[in-house]
């Protein structure tokens, strides 16, 4: 049994063989999941220095001449990494008084907050499979995002409480702009929103909740959905980034929506992360200084606000250290020039935009495939996985952890 | 997916009953549910006239060839893997309730839909609810597809 990391529900059921450098067959593996595995067996980058293959001590001696002789370094990825290899990293930038970020910054940061503060509700995927009767979607597409969610844990599988599953027990809505291929499996139960309208739409539900007639939408609908909420036995709503990007921040109203519901019956709040391991991140950074990104060491203070995120630092710092991820293809335009412009290291399994702009890259394996760790779970589970092929390579952490020694 | 109005449209529509069905409408329902041949109309295989549509009947139907005793055609192209169909298919949880029928991967050799190699397979057709002469119409394998990846014929 292997566990695939593709997204982060952390699928555990998996039965993969590899032999001569390729996947042979797979068993339970998703499509995005069989692209994971199928991809880990070629562009794999080597170690260079300059665009010049070299020998892998040597480039990590170099990381560490960059990041030792930087002022201000920003270290940033990580939601691709393991928790051991997290763990390490916070303690480098700690060490280096660097900016610290990872890619909630620009994704559900705002909701993960909320999460962990305890403003929302949450529980496990595990508690949504065995109780809940009412599923919602909200600006989340997880037939294509996390392909096995509703057939592991949020609609099609039996559980404790529910036996009869989605024949009879279980509802499942979708709020989105548009007809999402998880829509179609619900079409009745489709909410339509305009986009950026989820605030005004959150507002509607909480007018019906309070028996007055909504402003937007149709207003028949929108007391179906009313009723539908007040009958609901234990609720699980998913956020997706549609929905974070949305509210823009503005994360007060869906916990008073939460708020509202949970006085009425249970709601819960299960965050639909995307990378596998970004919850782990956000969890220990918060545990260690507060905040669960955006953070700097400079001068030994915790500082923590949006000068701190990768959009602003990437343009204030003077080298980075980016790990397991590829901002150069999938940042904002200036962003991604302004950290090209740095002598950049980076830390990756595959090749990418970044890695043919950094000024050193080193191989890791691939976590899950190549490397065992730990990680966490969308919904705040830890997972604990051992490699299912021999690696050749050393893992996230003992390059980070030998980075830091040569520092 | 053709209709029986289609494969009507195609046929000679005098109603002469040579292929042992009182009506062309009957003769369409009895192609498309497989329990006859085209060559059982014998009017437009022999005769000239014919001919156009004989070809594009054949055209039409050709996709049905691929569907198995069940009828069901799978479309690996468009499947996501999601495995929602695993789950959901009454006689994958009946086979293996402590995995199919908690969301996991089955486990059982006797379930008929599993996903391999990123993409859905079916095994065991004689187990499903549509085969044989007391089938039912069960459908909980495409209701629940969300790319329309599995049909039926």
């Amino acid at each position: 049994m292997a566990i695939c990391t593709g997204c982060s529900l952390l699928c555990q059921d998996i039965e993969a063989s590899v032999s001569e450098g390729k996947l042979t067959k797979a068993k339970n593996l998703c499509r995005k999941g069989h692209g994971h595995f199928q991809a880990s067996f070629s562009e794999r980058t080597s170690p260079m220095i300059g665009r010049k293959q070299v020998d892998l001590n040597q480039a990590i001696a170099r990381a560490a001449e960059i990041l030792r002789s930087a002022k201000s370094p920003l270290l940033f990825g990580w939601s691709n990494s393991t928790l051991e290899a997290q763990r390490v990293g916070i303690s480098l930038a700690e060490k280096l008084g660097a900016t610290i970020d990872d890619t909630s910054s620009f994704c559900q940061g705002s909701l993960m907050e909320s999460i962990l503060s305890g403003r929302l509700p949450s529980c496990t995927l595990d508690d949504v499979r065995n109780y809940a009767d009412t599923s919602i979607f909200w600006g989340a597409d997880p037939s294509n995002s996390h392909p096995r969610h509703l057939s592991r844990f949020s609609y099609y599988p039996r559980g404790e409480k529910r036996q009869k599953s989605y024949e009879e027990e279980r509802t499942c809505l979708v709020v989105d702009v548009r007809m999402s291929a998880t829509a179609a499996l619900c079409k009745e139960n489709l909410f339509r929103v305009s986009p950026g309208g989820d605030a005004e739409f959150i507002e509607a539900i909480l007018s019906v909740l309070a028996g007055k007639i909504p402003r937007v939408g149709d207003k028949k609908k929108m007391i179906e959905l009313g009723t539908m909420l007040k009958k609901t036995e234990w609720g699980a709503i998913f956020p997706g980034p549609g929905l974070v990007y949305s509210l823009q921040g503005n994360m007060e109203i869906l916990e008073k929506l939460l708020a509202r519901l949970n006085e009425i019956t249970v709601f819960k709040v299960v965050p639909m992360v995307g990378h596998f391991n970004m919850r782990g991140f956000n969890e220990l950074l918060r545990e260690k200084t507060g905040h669960i990104n955006r953070v700097s060491f400079k001068g030994g203070e915790i500082v923590h606000g949006p000068e701190q995120s990768v959009m602003t630092a990437a343009k204030s710092c003077d080298a980075a250290l980016i790990v397991g991820y590829d901002p150069l293809s999938s940042l904002p335009f200036a962003t991604a020039q302004a950290l090209a412009r740095l002598p950049l290291i980076a830390i990756d399994p595959h090749r990418s935009l970044t890695t043919d702009a950094a000024e050193v890259v080193i191989p890791a394996a691939i976590s899950g495939l190549e490397a065992g760790g730990t990680a966490v779970r969308t919904d705040g589970v830890k997972i604990e996985f051992e490699p299912i092929i021999e690696p050749g390579l050393p893992a996230d952490e003992q390059i980070l952890k030998r980075i830091m020694e040569a520092i | 997916m053709v209709s029986a109005m289609e494969i009507y449209m195609l046929l000679p529509k005098t109603n002469c009953k040579k292929c042992g069905l009182p009506t062309c409408m009957a003769f369409a329902v009895g192609l498309l549910g497989r329990e006859k041949k085209i060559e059982e109309c014998t009017p437009l295989i022999e005769e000239k006239k014919y001919e156009a549509k004989l070809n594009k009947l054949r055209e039409v139907m050709a996709p049905l060839e691929s569907a198995s005793e069940t009828g069901l055609i799978i479309h690996p192209e468009k499947c996501f893997g999601c495995g929602n169909c695993v789950v959901a298919c009454p006689v994958n949880v009946a086979a293996d309730p402590t995995h199919c029928g908690v969301g996991l991967g089955p486990q059982s050799d006797k379930v008929i839909l599993k996903v391999e190699d990123g993409v859905v397979v079916a095994n065991n057709l004689e187990e499903c609810k549509r085969f044989g002469p007391g089938r039912v119409l069960c459908n909980a394998c495409t209701a629940t597809c969300p790319s329309k990846a599995i049909e039926f014929v």
